[in-house]
């Protein structure tokens, strides 16, 4: 372990200069550069806005504000694009840089740092944006901000270690990829982001609460929405989990790293 | 001197599993037992390379060179033994693999340099260095995919170099840039040479082994054949390759015991000779067929080196399945990589005609040369003939470059052919 933490210390310019990179990558060839980094989440959540809150009608129960909606989907939809971004790129992370590692001997553990790094960055920026949509209507303290900090910690963390044990497993077998991006749409629509939990028969409650997911982005709902505090056991729960996780695919990779590379 | 590299026993396998599920059954149930079978690429190497050494590594294709290298830089893996390493590895292997094609030389540098564990701000101070030495001018600032390979292997080669190994392992990845700048390249290797750098050689132009070297590694089906004095591995993997097994070599030094070893057979044991190629193409009609050959020079059979100067006896011998009329046969010697350096056939040769040869019959023709040409390998093809009613050339049976001369020539010239130049100097005044 420690001498994960001591690579990842002596090529931290490697991963500061990955992750400038891979924004100049993903912006440098087209005309309005960082304009797309706002577009894609902006226009999905116009969308569900649309649909939900103005087509749909659908309320939030007990809630009236001319906003909520609009608030409630993008708080969930902001950290389910963080959630997202880590899990559905983790998965390939040794199999995209299979090049890189196949010719150059460098340590494979900056691979995830730096996609975890990235995936933080692009959150960031958006929630700035939300931010601003906030303090626009006059519906942003500080202290809500304080809350956040955990609940995007926990999944980070969350991510992180499901990217992990999914990232070395997908490489030994290749199944795996194929296999998560349809968990990862069905977890979609499992986790109340788009529409609120109250219209989930009460049978089907119990499974919702088994989700983690369901339980961060009840949490940013709780802060955003309701401007309550998040149910901080539930929280400490799936933070236990992600930490398992995390173990798990750090255990995985550093028993397999040395057979990966024959496999890509 | 101390050590610098340090290899004990090292072993790569590769996992072979019998079906896609049976990984699966292994990971989930281990109790079970394992289901994958080895397959072992290179094992039991063990070497020791003091400081300021250069080794050269030798060994056909899939003798286990490049698996090998990847253990010592430490891209893969080994499955058993262990590398020991005192010191900075720098590679000149796939030069400029690791570039992105959409970023600037200049962003490509960084990362290299940044992924060979160099910070930001010593990258910038080699920079002029490095740009300077590759020296590709304006194009620092375009994107890498406009490159050249060769523009690409210079930036590459310069990054790679821009701060002096413990230990650079050079390969032909080298090969694929112009002449000057390869000469540009070798200076520097040179440099670090000197200043004590432990060098790594792995190429198949084994003269530059025998010169640069001070000692040489033989690799042949993952293990290792034979080490040390550069000279003599260089000549036992000629050997090998061209008496293609140790078997065969046997069987060689066997038959030169045997009086009798100059009969020829009539069964094709064409391929069964010393010196015999498998990439030989052979095709015709196979009215005749070249059944058996033999190599003489200096008394010796099949001579795995033939110098250049002395007579050298090649004998063919062609059985006739069908009634022929006058048959032609011919030789040429190649280059390997494919000039012409001489042919010629009988009817040339003889200036008279073999008329009819009946079926059954076998004929030996018996060529006496001498290969006046420069040290290095020579490919010999050869073709029996016949010109049919239309006056059109009938191939019956041609076999080329089925067999592999290596010359040597004590004389030093540049060129293939020795023009046997005699100089005189006269000081008028």
């Amino acid at each position: 372990m420690f001498s994960l933490l001591s690579a990842i210390l002596h090529y931290k310019g490697f991963i500061i200069g990955a992750v400038k990179r891979d924004f100049q990558a993903r912006y440098r060839t087209s005309m309005l550069g960082a304009v797309w980094l706002v577009m894609q989440p902006l226009a999905m959540i116009t969308v569900y806005t649309l649909i939900f809150s103005e087509v749909m009608k659908s309320k939030l129960p007990g809630i009236n504000g001319e906003y909520s909606y609009s608030i409630y989907i993008c708080s969930g939809l902001l950290l389910w694009g963080l959630f997202l971004e880590i899990c559905g790129k983790g998965t390939s992370l040794f199999i995209d840089s299979a090049n890189l590692i196949k010719k150059v001997n460098f340590p494979r553990i900056t691979l995830p740092v730096i996609l975890v790094l990235t995936a933080l960055i692009n959150f960031v920026i958006i929630f700035i944006l939300f931010a601003a949509f906030l303090i626009i209507i006059d519906s942003l303290s500080p202290l809500q901000l304080l809350m956040m900090v955990p609940v995007v910690f926990t999944t980070l963390t969350l991510a992180a270690g499901l990217a992990m044990v999914l990232a070395v497993l997908n490489v030994f077998f290749r199944d795996v990829g194929q296999l998560i991006t349809i968990v990862l749409q069905f977890w979609f629509w499992f986790t109340p982001i788009v529409y609120p939990v109250q219209i989930i028969p009460n049978w089907a409650r119990g499974f919702i609460e088994m989700n983690p997911m369901a339980v961060t982005v009840d949490s940013m709902h709780k802060i955003f929405v309701n401007n309550q505090m998040p149910d901080w056991t539930s929280l400490l729960y799936v933070l236990i989990l992600g930490l398992v996780l995390l173990i798990l695919g750090l255990y995985l990779f550093r028993r397999h790293s040395g057979d990966m590379v024959d496999e890509l | 001197m101390s050590k610098v590299l340090s290899l004990n026993n090292l072993g790569k396998s590769y996992k072979q599993y019998p079906s896609k599920f049976s990984r699966l059954i292994e990971w989930t149930l281990p109790f079970l037992g394992l289901r994958h079978s080895k397959k072992w690429v290179i094992r039991n190497i063990s070497f020791d390379v003091t400081q300021g050494e250069t080794i050269g590594i030798v060994g056909v294709n899939g003798a286990g060179k490049s698996t090998l290298l990847k253990m010592i830089t430490g891209t893969t893996k080994p499955t058993e033994g262990e590398v020991s390493r005192a010191g900075t590895i720098a590679a000149l292997l796939e030069l400029g693999m690791g570039f992105h094609p959409d970023f600037t030389g200049r962003q490509n540098v960084y990362m290299s340099g940044q992924l060979l564990g160099l910070d930001t701000d010593t990258i910038t101070n080699l920079m002029p260095e490095i740009l300077a030495f590759a020296d590709i001018g304006e194009y620092v600032d375009m994107p890498t995919r406009v490159y050249s390979s060769g523009m690409q292997v210079r930036l590459a080669f310069s990054v790679a170099t821009a701060v002096r190994p413990d230990i650079l392992i050079v390969d032909e990845a080298l090969s694929v840039g112009d002449v000057a700048f390869q000469a540009k390249c070798f200076r520097r290797i040179n440099d670090f040479k000197e200043k004590g750098t432990t060098i790594l050689f792995v190429t198949h132009a084994l003269d530059d082994i025998v010169k640069h070297c001070h000692r040489a590694i033989l690799l042949d089906k993952g293990s290792i054949a034979m080490a040390g004095e550069p000279r003599a591995v260089v000549n036992e993997f000629r050997d090998r390759m061209f008496g293609k097994s140790k078997k065969r070599v046997d069987s060689l030094s066997e038959r030169l015991n045997k009086p009798d070893d100059n009969e020829l057979s009539c069964d094709d044991i064409f391929h069964t000779k010393p010196l015999y190629q498998t990439i030989e193409h052979r095709w015709g009609t196979r009215a005749a067929e070249i059944t058996d050959y033999i190599i003489k020079s200096d008394d010796q059979n099949y001579p795995v080196t033939i110098f250049a100067g002395r007579e050298l006896d090649i004998k063919f011998r062609c059985v006739f399945h069908n009634d022929i009329e006058s048959p032609i046969f011919g030789l040429l010697l190649k280059t390997p990589d494919g000039v012409n350096l001489y042919g010629a056939s009988s009817r040339e040769l003889m200036h008279e005609n073999l008329g009819l040869v009946k079926a059954g019959a076998v004929v030996d023709f018996t060529f006496k040369l001498k290969m006046n040409f420069n040290t290095g390998p020579v490919l010999l093809s050869v073709g029996l003939t016949h010109t049919d009613e239309a006056g059109s050339d009938e191939p019956l049976d041609r076999r080329y470059d089925s067999i592999l001369l290596n010359v040597d020539n004590e004389k030093k010239f540049i060129g293939l052919v020795d023009a046997e130049t005699q100089c005189y100097i006269e000081v008028n005044e």
